[in-house]
């Protein structure tokens, strides 16, 4: 069921402005993400990608003061529309953030599960095969397998990253969106996540943030880069990479700025 | 040593020592009390000062059980009362108090936390024990949990405050609604800081006397009727120590005894909430 809806499943932003306050964050930005692709979004810090970001999930609007114009639509359907419950959405659209955020309190099995219980998943069966499947598809189940519950405390920071993957998938969102997933992890963590978005774009569509370029080149399909809020160019990563049609984006990636 | 290294020494050696004078003379007062309330009130604690009620005044014996089992139902009634509604409070005011209404339920509840204890008797004898005619333990219990709520809401208020803002959006991003994810996540995660807050908060009205001179009253017979009214041990120091008979001064020494020692196991319980809180803000 989750394949069929997501093979037409389409992801895009028209002419999308984020607001805080009086400042725009985020500047008639008009993007497609296309099913089943990493998508990264790139630019300097600052630029407004991570509030792109946290446009798509309706996050954005729960920092005091910030609004947003414009649409992001999710099958042709606006999310900002008036029958949109922004809770509902977001369990369509997983999120994971810059740096780990496992629930303290909660073992690394009741972790995985929070979001299937708040989806009204009970049965012990249900959880039981959904925080097996999760985990596995966050490549944590072999590591985490004899010890699912002691505290989540206890994992490694790049194991906690993992977890909050598996937390996200768990509930079979349809898109996931990660915000610069790897920020807070060394160089083996980084690999061990960045191998997870090639696996995992076969069920899901990603969107991916991060400033780290040799990232974004490694694991996205397409790319965005975005400069002082506005959506400069977009394309596929290969192509950004290595024949950028616009001069700021040559400029940023070869590093004279940013 | 030059001039100015010498004088950088001494100002250093002078100054450490006068804090550490200064720390021993605020330990000083706690450890005068206690070995005061140990030698002169530690040789009355025997069997029957647990368990026997007080004897009529001259004679000698006698306990103070229903002061014991009194403080216990007193104490126990306020924070059954307080406790929902004070942490209540603050899990609002952390929570969703950025309003207008937080600003002014946050200035209440400074306020009130300022009210002389004195004050919440009376206002508790106006409103329960005039209406009802008579002196009960419940209005000690209510004139308790007004003083306890204030401090619960804003220590309550401060430990869920604490919660890192990453957590609460993990939780929404998941899509928890935002009342689920204040109980599931953001206050159990500070729950052994709010348990700490209201063990304190407990200790601290336990030892309460003024709000109880008019609403408790006090009871030289054993009760646990809460409609009549009762001895708290605040109550009977207070009764036997201004009162006339040697007896009764010994037995106030020894009911200061107790009182000061359940005041700090229950402090000590709460220090050891706070170490225990596995999993919670470390």
């Amino acid at each position: 069921m989750v394949a069929s809806a997501n093979t037409r499943l389409r992801l895009e932003t028209v002419k999308l402005t984020a607001l805080f306050g009086q400042q725009r964050a985020v500047r008639d930005v008009s993007l497609l993400f296309p099913a089943h692709t990493v998508t990264a979004i790139i630019g300097p810090s600052g630029c407004g990608k991570s509030t792109l970001l946290r446009c798509l999930n309706r996050m954005h609007e729960l920092t005091p003061g910030a609004s947003v114009m414009g649409q992001v639509l999710l099958d042709n359907v606006d999310i900002y529309g008036g029958d949109v419950s922004p809770v509902e959405l977001r369990r369509r659209i997983g999120m994971v953030f810059q740096r780990p955020t496992p629930f303290p309190t909660m073992s690394i099995y009741d972790n995985v599960a929070a979001g299937l219980r708040v989806n009204g998943k009970r049965t012990r069966g249900q959880l039981n095969d959904a925080v097996n499947r999760a985990l596995q598809q966050a490549a944590l189940w072999d590591e985490v397998k004899d010890r699912l519950h002691t505290s989540a405390l206890d994992l490694s920071g790049g194991q906690q990253q993992r977890l909050c993957i598996a937390r996200a998938v768990a509930p079979q969102p349809e898109i996931l969106l990660l915000d610069e997933p790897t920020a807070s992890l060394d160089p083996a963590g980084t690999q061990r996540i960045e191998e997870l978005c090639h696996a995992l774009k076969r069920l899901y569509t990603i969107v991916i943030v991060t400033h780290n370029m040799q990232q974004a080149a490694r694991v996205s399909d397409y790319t965005a880069f975005m400069y002082l809020g506005s959506l400069i160019e977009v394309g596929k990563t290969n192509e950004i990479f290595t024949k950028p049609k616009e001069e700021q984006t040559e400029a940023y990636i070869t590093g004279r700025f940013g | 040593m030059s001039r100015r290294a010498f004088w950088r020494h001494l100002t250093s050696r002078v100054m450490t020592g006068l804090i550490v004078v200064l720390s021993f003379l605020a330990v000083f007062a706690l450890i005068l009390i206690f070995t005061d309330l140990v030698l002169k009130g530690a040789s009355s604690l025997d069997w029957a000062f647990f368990t026997k009620s007080p004897v009529p005044a001259g004679q000698n014996g006698g306990g103070v059980a229903n002061a014991i089992v009194g403080t216990g139902i007193v104490v126990g009634l306020a924070a059954l009362i307080g406790v929902p509604i004070g942490v209540g409070a603050g899990l609002y005011l952390a929570e969703y108090g950025s309003g207008k209404l937080g600003f002014m339920v946050r200035f209440i509840a400074d306020v009130l936390n300022g009210t002389p204890s004195i004050v919440v008797g009376i206002v508790a004898w106006t409103f329960i024990v005039r209406p009802t005619h008579r002196f009960s333990a419940i209005a000690g219990s209510v004139a308790l949990a007004v003083l306890m709520v204030p401090m619960l809401a804003r220590t309550t208020e401060e430990m869920v405050r604490l919660v890192p803002h990453s957590l609460r959006e993990a939780a929404l991003a998941l899509g928890y609604p935002r009342w689920r994810t204040s109980l599931k996540v953001v206050a159990r995660t500070a729950l052994g800081g709010i348990v700490t807050g209201c063990l304190v908060g407990v200790a601290r009205v336990a030892g309460e006397t003024a709000p109880l001179l008019f609403t408790a009253l006090g009871n030289l017979n054993f009760t646990t009727t809460i409609t009549q009214p009762m001895q708290t041990l605040s109550l009977q120091i207070y009764v036997y120590a201004t009162g006339p008979f040697e007896e009764w001064h010994r037995l106030a020494w020894a009911s200061a005894l107790v009182l000061m020692g359940l005041v700090l196991v229950i402090s000590l319980t709460a220090r050891w909430v706070t170490r225990q809180r596995h999993g919670s803000i470390r």
